[in-house]
């Protein structure tokens, strides 16, 4: 693998962890509890809708074969995708998109805070714009996390109930392969298993302010991050957000 | 409706020496919750900005007395609910 | 117009001689243009009529939201898709200024929902009708915002202070709103042939419910004119349908879509254009529930409304414990 192709993978990842996640989350427009959140997972689309072009349209530069974000986005088959398990899960109930938030969001602030010091000065310059979004987005989702973890016996049920869906997601964001190695080397990306313990103590500090337990078993569901193995729901996400483009290839809009 | 959220009312800072300003209300189920909800619906995030919150029911307004001249054109502090007011350019886009 | 067929309280304009002292001295502070305040004395009927009207106003933003969300998933590019989430979250920011303004009237936000999701309320009419497909979008924006911002920059110079505020606010975001439809369907008017075939689709399907915003003719409501005369109400719905016509037929002319109505020709001696008023038995059809999406719309609110309690409760009991340990510390 040449560091070219390793640099359009590590970007592909970043890109489209926030494409299908933004996408998730823009399925809550219009349904969310109370109108203060609603506006709130707007802006959460939102910057990640942003953060995508900006990782996508990288991408596509790197890849050299005429491809923008939209084209990246829109034109690609499921295993062409590199976003981790973990965003492509469904939104479930409110609790459960709001856990997927957090432990997402956890991982994404720790990750990019490194990315700040990156060889690559695109990379640093992407990472510092999404980073202060992505501060606010961990700030949100841990607090929320919190009062629902915390607030009466129906939402703590809840909250627990939707940590032991997804925590078995949690762990692929923090394995290494050959892509990672090479970004390491080069000193564009950490290697994503150097950031488990820093994650686990911000999720245990969290989770323990939520009275939430998490789960022993740290089984590892894998094959979003080399597209080796995505679940069925991706598929689906896909034939929503990739049909016009798809129906009318030659349309511009 | 015992449990809806509190009102609270939402002043905001712009840039350095300008005071904070009513922009409008919202609701929350505490003072922590309410700023981000500030930040969320009066700001759209813009960094740099200071958010005061106050709970509605927590603040005393003037109120036109019963007798003599009702309807004098006052430009009073009736903060008890919304107002609305521009929000200043720095702050960004709405 | 997302306030319509407002019923406004009383019996009509009063004389002069028939009003109370403090109904003439209100009546006198709104002819000098001054506003009222939410701690000054009004009539009851005032504040009935504005509970009335803001609150339909709020509930048309937030159901409106649904028939835009649902392209949100499926807009065709990435910015289209940023554009139209700011748009529809907008609409909800709006919804809330607007619930906002209302509560300073003395109902709560929970109340006014309740009323809505029970059917006591309404929203606009234009709400219950399908978004199917991506041109659609654009004409939400274009014809929909584009009507309702006929009433609604007016409506900034409405004698209710916190309504006349939130207006301002909301006629400064929906300007974008209606350009950014405009933009939309013009992209879909000048593509393919299948985007042209979507374009005029959607021009069909929209126009006659964008004149029935207006709501019907009002020249002759003697409940139109009081809520004039307290300037909640400005122009009357005749008026405002014209403007409308008069502004959006050059702006389908310049897409190339043609307007739906064989008696759409501009007259000379008038200065305006002349068209077909929309078929009023299927205005009061939507209204009465029979729209074609009434069901599914109101069916969508309550589900949001209902599964979202656990949240909002849960959110206030953490609220709660926390202060009662603040309290138990000091």
């Amino acid at each position: 693998m040449t560091r070219q192709d390793a640099l359009f993978q590590f970007l592909l990842r970043m890109g489209d962890n926030t494409l299908i996640l933004g996408h998730r989350i823009s399925e809550w427009c219009g349904i969310a509890p109370v109108l203060e959140e609603d506006i709130a997972l707007a802006n959460t689309a939102l910057d990640f809708i942003g953060q995508t072009q900006f990782w996508l349209g990288y991408a596509g530069e790197v890849e050299g074969k005429d491809q923008d974000a939209d084209r990246l986005a829109f034109h690609r088959d499921a295993w062409d995708f590199r976003n981790v398990l973990l965003c492509e899960m469904p939104n479930g109930d409110f609790g459960q998109t709001i856990m997927r938030q957090f432990l997402f969001d956890a991982w994404h602030s720790i990750f990019l805070g490194r990315l700040l010091k990156s060889s690559d000065p695109r990379v640093a310059e992407i990472a510092e714009k999404a980073s202060k979004e992505v501060a606010y987005h961990l700030e949100r989702s841990a607090g929320t996390v919190v009062a629902l973890g915390d607030g009466t016996e129906e939402s703590h049920a809840r909250m627990q109930a939707a940590l032991d869906y997804l925590y078995p997601y949690v762990g692929e964001m923090f394995l290494s392969d050959e892509v990672d190695q090479q970004m390491a080397e080069a000193g564009i990306a950490p290697d994503p298993a150097t950031l488990r313990e820093e994650y686990d103590a911000l999720v245990a500090r969290v989770m323990a302010e939520a009275t939430l337990n998490i789960p022993e078993n740290r089984y590892a569901h894998k094959g979003g991050r080399d597209g080796y193995m995505h679940t069925e729901h991706l598929g689906h996400l896909l034939c929503e957000m990739q049909w016009l483009q798809r129906a009318y290839p030659d349309a511009k809009w | 409706m015992k449990n809806e959220w509190p009102l609270w009312e939402v002043f905001i800072r712009g840039q350095h020496g300008m005071s904070h300003r009513h922009v409008g209300s919202l609701h929350a189920p505490d003072a922590e919750h309410a700023i981000k909800n500030a930040r969320d619906v009066y700001t759209r995030r813009n960094e740099g900005v200071s958010i005061w919150v106050v709970e509605a029911a927590n603040i005393a307004a003037s109120s036109p007395s019963d007798k003599g001249p009702l309807y004098e054109p006052s430009e009073s502090k009736v903060y008890r609910h919304p107002t609305f007011f521009d929000i200043p350019e720095e702050v960004g886009a709405m | 117009m997302y306030a319509q067929m407002i019923k406004t309280a009383g019996t009509g304009v009063k004389d002069r001689d028939e009003m109370s002292e403090e109904e003439r001295k209100f009546q006198d502070r709104i002819d000098a243009g001054e506003k009222i305040e939410p701690k000054d004395w009004m009539p009851d009927d005032y504040r009935a009529t504005l509970i009335r009207q803001i609150g339909q106003h709020a509930h048309s933003e937030i159901v409106g939201t649904l028939p835009e969300g649902n392209w949100v998933t499926r807009a065709p590019t990435l910015e289209r898709k940023a554009i139209l989430l700011a748009k529809v979250q907008d609409e909800a920011g709006h919804g809330l200024y607007l619930y906002c303004a209302a509560e300073t009237l003395g109902i709560s936000r929970d109340e006014l929902t309740e009323d809505l999701l029970s059917g006591k309320m309404k929203y606009s009419s234009i709400f219950n009708y399908p978004t199917l497909n991506w041109a659609d979008i654009g004409a939400v924006g274009w014809l929909v915002d584009g009507a309702a911002i006929m009433n609604q920059v007016p409506l900034q110079r409405t004698s209710f202070g916190p309504y006349s505020r939130a207006m301002i606010r909301i006629c400064k975001e929906e300007s974008f709103h209606q350009r950014q439809g405009y933009d939309a369907i013009r992209a879909c008017a000048e593509g393919t042939p299948a985007q042209k075939k979507m374009a005029q689709d959607a021009m069909n399907r929209f126009w006659y419910p964008a004149l029935m915003m207006f709501g019907p003719s009002d020249t002759d409501s003697v409940h139109s004119a009081q809520s004039m005369a307290w300037k909640i109400k400005i122009n009357t719905n005749d008026e405002l349908r014209q403007k409308f016509v008069d502004q959006t037929v050059p702006q389908a002319e310049y897409l190339g879509l043609t307007i739906p109505d064989p008696n759409l020709k501009w007259n000379e001696e008038r200065g305006h254009y002349d068209f077909s008023q929309p078929d009023w038995s299927e205005f009061f059809n939507v209204i009465k529930g029979n729209g074609p999406c009434n069901v599914d719309r109101m069916a969508a609110r309550n589900k949001a409304w209902d599964d979202g309690e656990w949240v909002r409760e849960g959110m206030l009991a953490h609220a709660r414990k926390k202060a009662a340990a603040k309290v138990a510390a000091e």
